[in-house]
């Protein structure tokens, strides 16, 4: 087979592309993410500069925009540490342990890729509630999460874990155990071993899930609306704000969050990029 | 020597119970508990009410409509992955890293935003409102506002799935075919797709479980008609604002049933076709 490829090679050269469809495939492919994606993205950058950079300065920076943002990215940074420390967790008894039921274990980390988010936000509304299975047996200790900004921090954290755990397993079962071996042909201890070479082998991972996990929880809405309680000020999260100023006809408004929080998406998607080249270069 | 050894790659009895306690414990209380109240819930004034309220015409009627977004919007974006992939995977052109970047990107906006672009562009305010408004053709707050939303939130399912498989595979065997005389056309179904059917169908999979979840971005567009306009998500919120919790959680696990059968598909799929589903996720 390489030596009929290596034949071709010539010819290839001659005859630029050998398979068809390029120009009908690329085509289809630029007009429809145009239409779909890159048009309306447009659309929602340019409206919050309507009343000039002023404008949109002014509209972000007002207290209660100002604490929305505050608390989407705050308890997303918060819940995506949270996902990144259990996570690490999960994926190194998926990978490293055998015990009964770890397939079924195995499987139920996606749930929350598969359960709509009202679901989900209904459901931990109940669990959370001060009368709930959770809920009622933090409340002789003075601890309330529904209806306070800790259900953000809840309902972040549950939507964030399988970006975490699916993003280390991968990882973590092709990595090799020779080095952890090496390693305690040298004398080092287990816990020398995990924190001195395993763990930072695994770093790109971690930050990597960390931070799609982060991106999850910033712009999260339908899981947390319902266990939230939506105080302004106090638990009101930047989407619902959105919507909120959608429902008042203020369109610049809603757009200069919006626009936001997707430079917000940006950074990550960039920071990703560059932490997926950072973790090819390492391997 | 024998008796005496340990494994160094091992972790100690004690450190292993410890993290599978910690393990399934996180996983029981953030993933499984908030399954189960679900099913609890809806059956807790017995099987038949939860039934009624799932029969009931605005229930039935946000089953239709789901179905009917999802049922436009994955098959369009099935095309739109495969033309995605075979651009990419099976030629070369300037530009393919940007190209996959952007694909990618309506994963990192906030599934309200994703609804906001397109209030900005056919919005009574918005781009074309007014056109819209004068030809009398409904794009919010209507079927096709919350098609697009769909299609939006669910965009890079298939592209993301098939790139790194196609990519993975190479251009050999449709180069031979067409070598030896294959059309364009038959090459793709004779060649390429049954080499991509199994990681096909499983991007399928998870674009239909979230086009039929969603919730964020469809609730901006849809506009909360009931019996025209709500989705099962949506159906599901209103019926919880009203405190009908028979009623809400009754959809609600409907919804939850599909996210497991989901599941379930996604778990046979990975474990039959592992290793072609392990080139997807390699990348």
């Amino acid at each position: 087979m390489s030596a009929f490829g290596l034949a071709l090679t010539p010819m290839k050269l001659r005859q630029r592309r050998v398979l068809p469809g390029f120009g009908l495939s690329l085509g289809f492919t630029i007009f429809y993410l145009t239409v779909i994606v890159l048009i309306p993205l447009t659309a929602l950058v340019i409206r919050p500069f309507e009343l000039g950079f002023g404008g949109f300065w002014a509209a972000i920076t007002t207290p209660r925009v100002l604490a929305s943002l505050r608390l989407s990215f705050g308890m997303a940074a918060f819940a995506a540490v949270i996902d990144s420390f259990f996570g690490f967790i999960i994926a190194w008894v998926l990978v490293r342990y055998r015990f009964p039921g770890k397939g079924l274990l195995d499987a139920l980390i996606d749930l929350p890729f598969a359960l709509p988010t009202a679901v989900a936000g209904i459901a931990l509304s109940t669990l959370y509630a001060p009368n709930g299975w959770i809920g009622g047996l933090l409340i002789p200790y003075g601890i309330r999460i529904a209806y306070t900004p800790w259900g953000v921090l809840v309902a972040m954290t549950f939507i964030g874990l399988p970006f975490t755990v699916r993003t280390l397993q991968p990882v973590m079962s092709e990595q090799s155990q020779d080095v952890e071996e090496a390693a305690a042909t040298l004398g080092a201890t287990r816990a020398q071993t995990i924190f001195r070479v395993v763990v930072p082998m695994l770093l790109p991972a971690l930050l990597t899930g960390t931070a799609m996990a982060f991106a999850r929880g910033a712009g999260e809405y339908g899981s947390i609306i319902f266990l939230a309680g939506n105080l302004p000020m106090i638990s009101e999260i930047a989407p619902l704000l959105i919507i909120t100023k959608l429902e008042q006809y203020d369109y610049a408004g809603a757009a200069a969050i919006g626009v936001v929080m997707l430079a917000a998406s940006f950074v990550m998607l960039l920071a990703l990029n560059a932490l997926q080249s950072w973790a090819a270069r390492r391997r | 020597m024998t008796a005496k050894f340990e494994n160094p790659t091992q972790d100690p009895v004690a450190l292993r119970l410890v993290l599978s306690v910690v393990a399934i414990g996180f996983v029981a209380l953030f993933l499984v508990l908030p399954l189960l109240i679900v099913f609890k819930e809806a059956l807790a004034d017995g099987l038949g009410k939860a039934f009624n309220a799932i029969i009931e015409p605005d229930a039935l009627s946000s089953v239709r409509v789901s179905l009917l977004a999802a049922g436009i919007a994955v098959p369009l974006n099935t095309l739109f992955g495969i033309s995605a992939a075979w651009a990419v995977a099976k030629h070369d052109f300037p530009g393919k890293t940007i190209l996959v970047t952007l694909i990618d990107l309506p994963f990192s906006v906030s599934p309200v935003v994703s609804g906001l672009i397109y209030v900005l562009v056919f919005g009574l305010q918005g781009w074309f409102g007014s056109y819209l408004l004068d030809h009398d053709v409904h794009i919010l707050f209507a079927l096709p506002g919350i098609v697009l939303a769909t299609i939006f939130v669910t965009f890079p399912f298939v592209a993301r799935e098939l790139i790194p498989l196609m990519v993975d595979q190479g251009r050999d065997e449709e180069e031979a075919a067409i070598s030896l005389g294959a059309s364009g056309f038959s090459t793709f179904c004779r060649v390429t797709l049954p080499n991509i059917k199994w990681g096909l169908l499983y991007a399928v999979l998870l674009c239909n479980a979230r086009a039929l979840g969603e919730f964020g971005a469809v609730s901006v567009v849809s506009g909360h008609i009931r019996g025209q306009t709500n989705t099962m998500p949506l159906h599901v919120e209103l019926l919880y604002n009203n405190y009908d919790y028979v009623g809400a959680f009754a959809v609600a696990a409907l919804l939850a049933l599909l996210a497991l059968l989901t599941l379930v598909f996604k778990s046979i799929l990975e474990w039959r076709y592992a290793d072609q589903l392990a080139a997807m996720h390699r990348h």
